[in-house]
């Protein structure tokens, strides 16, 4: 009876394929649609709202309020810039460093040479952000490391510590292995024959990266621009542990309005800023075609 | 029983008279280079050329001379170094050891782009972000090649292979036939004075393959006064059909380079005569013969005033147009025996399991095998 019951239930969904995909994705479509999607509009919903400023309790009325400050006061203005410039820098240096780096690993490298460079890529991930950025913070102080070997090698020393440049340093350092990883696995599924066909008609290295292997591996590279940029974009520790005086992030100006303003609305107003940008930078690229060799 | 085995061993010494000594098998390359003039230099000469994987050898002084405007097949079996010597030949690998000559010209440490030569890959190796007309027109764009003109001739070289109106497409949208033709039209779009096709038809079927084998042999004849085939197979069928010669490789060395009726009629060796069609491959004397299935007669037992083996039917396979049968000779040696199915019925081929037959053949088509390798490696 249990076995009957059993196969009737297997034929039945054998004969739906929808119910089979329903149940197999009513969980994570849950999880998506509440958690996710959820508290992003909520976000958005609470960006129009404001607060009182004498009770400091949110007043659930439409108004463009935080927007308008956002856009007239030019402190926050200078601020997205320096966000969205330092994103935008930090992506680049990473592209330029993982790209050769992923193209040695899953191309020339031997096969145990690349497991010990995959391992090498992850290993910063399993440590803690917050002591890899506080290594840094140390690296770059005045009495530090880097300026202790470059006094060594008789270059005097430099004073990048909190500032902008040690946020571009460690940035681009710590989201490194999001650059790699998926420009590694882009690299390594163009077939070898591709760049020997290149080769064969008449392409030198150069030209078959640029018209062969860059289009191709392209995907990849925006993947991993996904990452670097919009994480950056979304960091408030690295700027608050390494970034000096006239440092402050998006991040930290959503941090203080939560934490210290208590003003939620206005919060959520300039946490909207990262969000358009990511959605500009996506169309961007759709329109250049990097997403055409998907 | 024994007086019979007897008797018929005395019958097949005075059929096939193999003490007297069948037909030997000319010296391989001794038919290269007959007609290569003074003037000429070869389209492709190697010379003792060595190539390792690591701890494996893929090919092994290997020498090897394509004259100019042939088709020349590398035909032999997944590892046997075909594939590998072509790679040496396009530069996408450095030979260890020995020389690589282009027409005359010393190419052995020369990059793949600065060889005149093209290649038309296994996998075809289209470029998937570019159309059709893209990726014909690649090898012209790279050289600087005006746009207008290399529109042209990207589109003349796609009539070629009878492949208009697909221009605009991308390769995932076309056929593999259609694929591979794009991949020829790339290649040759470039006049390359080498044309080098590794196993390009592999991926399609028989009906395809056997059309595109004869389209490509007329390609290749239109334009033999400019361009040189160099062709990777593994399937001997391809091989004899196309080629003007054919280098039977294995294991990493050339058994033997000829005609296709040298190396199916007088196959130099037993390996030659296994790969290139089927062995049957009998002692006598000490020394070994081949003799082909289709030069076997296959008589009735009772048709014992014709000289010949006896033996019985052990398996029968019915392919249309012939009939293959596997005989078992009472002296002990297995022989295959193909017949056209001139008068014969499918019903009747089958019923010749388990019968009792004689088997004879006219005796040059005996040929005597060299078994020792190293005779046979260098003329």
């Amino acid at each position: 009876m249990n076995g009957a019951a059993r196969t009737r239930v297997s034929a039945a969904l054998f004969r739906r394929p929808w119910l089979r995909a329903g149940l197999l994705l009513s969980g994570p479509t849950a999880w998506f649609v509440l958690i996710y999607l959820g508290a992003l509009f909520l976000l958005f919903l609470s960006a129009f709202w404001s607060v009182d400023s004498f009770s400091g309790k949110i007043v659930h009325s439409w108004t463009l309020t935080n927007f308008e400050t956002l856009f007239k006061v030019s402190a926050y203005r200078t601020i997205a810039l320096r966000t969205i410039g330092i994103a935008a820098a930090v992506t680049v240096t990473d592209i330029v460093l993982a790209v050769p780096f992923a193209f040695f690993a899953a191309r020339i490298a031997s096969r145990r040479l690349q497991a010990a460079l995959f391992v090498a890529v992850l290993i910063p991930l399993w440590s803690s952000y917050l002591v890899r950025v506080f290594a840094w913070r140390l690296i770059l102080a005045k009495e530090g490391v880097l300026n202790w070997f470059l006094g060594q090698v008789g270059l005097g020393s430099v004073n990048i510590g909190y500032s902008n440049w040690a946020m571009w340093i460690v940035f681009s350092y710590i989201w490194l292995p999001f650059m790699i990883l998926p420009v590694w696995a882009a690299i390594e599924r163009v077939p070898e024959s591709l760049i020997e066909a290149s080769a064969d008609l008449g392409a030198r290295g150069w030209r078959s990266f640029r018209s062969v292997l860059l289009p191709l591996i392209l995907p990849g590279i925006l993947a991993g621009s996904i990452f670097t940029f919009s994480l950056t974009l979304g960091d408030f520790i690295t700027p608050t542990l390494v970034g000096g005086a006239g440092s402050t992030f998006i991040g930290n100006v959503v941090y203080q309005e939560v934490g210290i303003s208590n003003n939620v609305p206005f919060a959520a107003a300039f946490a909207t800023v990262p969000l358009v940008i990511m959605g500009i930078y996506l169309l961007v690229a759709r329109r250049l075609g990097a997403f055409e060799a998907l | 029983m024994d007086a019979a085995c007897m008797r018929l061993s005395g019958g097949l010494d005075s059929l096939w008279m193999l003490s007297a000594g069948g037909t030997t098998v000319d010296a391989p390359g001794s038919h290269p280079s007959a007609a290569g003039g003074v003037t000429t230099p070869p389209a492709v000469a190697l010379v003792d050329v060595r190539k390792t994987f690591g701890e494996v050898v893929a090919v092994e002084g290997l020498s090897l001379e394509v004259k100019a405007g042939e088709f020349f097949t590398m035909l032999g079996p997944s590892g046997s170094g075909k594939t590998t010597t072509l790679r040496v030949i396009a530069g996408f690998e450095l030979a260890d050891s020995g020389r690589v000559h282009l027409h005359g010209v010393d190419v052995t440490r020369s990059p793949p782009y600065e060889r005149e030569v093209n290649t038309v890959f296994q996998d075809y190796a289209l470029f998937p972000h570019m159309d059709v007309l893209e990726n014909v027109a690649y090898g012209l764009r790279v050289k600087g090649v005006s746009k207008r003109e290399r529109r042209e001739r990207a589109s003349e070289a796609l009539e070629m292979v009878r492949l208009p109106n697909v221009e605009s497409r991308r390769p995932i949208q076309l056929s593999g036939g259609q694929r591979q033709r794009v991949a020829l039209a790339r290649a040759l779009v470039n006049r390359p004075r080498v044309l080098l096709l590794d196993e390009p038809l592999g991926a399609l079927d028989l009906k395809l393959r056997q059309a595109m084998q004869l389209e490509l042999k007329s390609i290749q004849r239109e334009l033999s006064e400019h361009i040189t085939f160099i062709y990777v197979t593994h399937d001997q069928d391809e091989a004899l059909t196309m080629s003007d010669r054919i280098a039977v490789f294995s294991d990493g060395r050339i058994e033997q380079v000829g005609t296709p009726g040298d190396v199916y009629e007088r196959p130099a060796n037993e390996f030659v005569a296994g790969f290139v069609g089927t062995s049957n491959i009998f002692e006598q004397h000490g020394r070994t013969y081949t003799v082909r299935p289709e030069k076997i007669r296959l008589l009735a037992d009772t048709d014992t005033d014709v000289p010949g083996a006896a033996g019985i039917v052990r398996d029968v396979a019915y392919l249309g147009s012939v009939t293959r049968y596997v005989v078992e000779l009472d002296r002990g040696e297995t022989l295959v025996v193909v017949r056209q199915n001139l008068d014969m019925s499918a019903e009747q081929a089958l019923a010749e399991r388990g019968r009792r037959v004689r088997l004879a053949w006219r005796e040059q088509d005996a040929k005597v095998l060299q078994t020792n390798q190293q005779e046979v490696e260098r003329q």
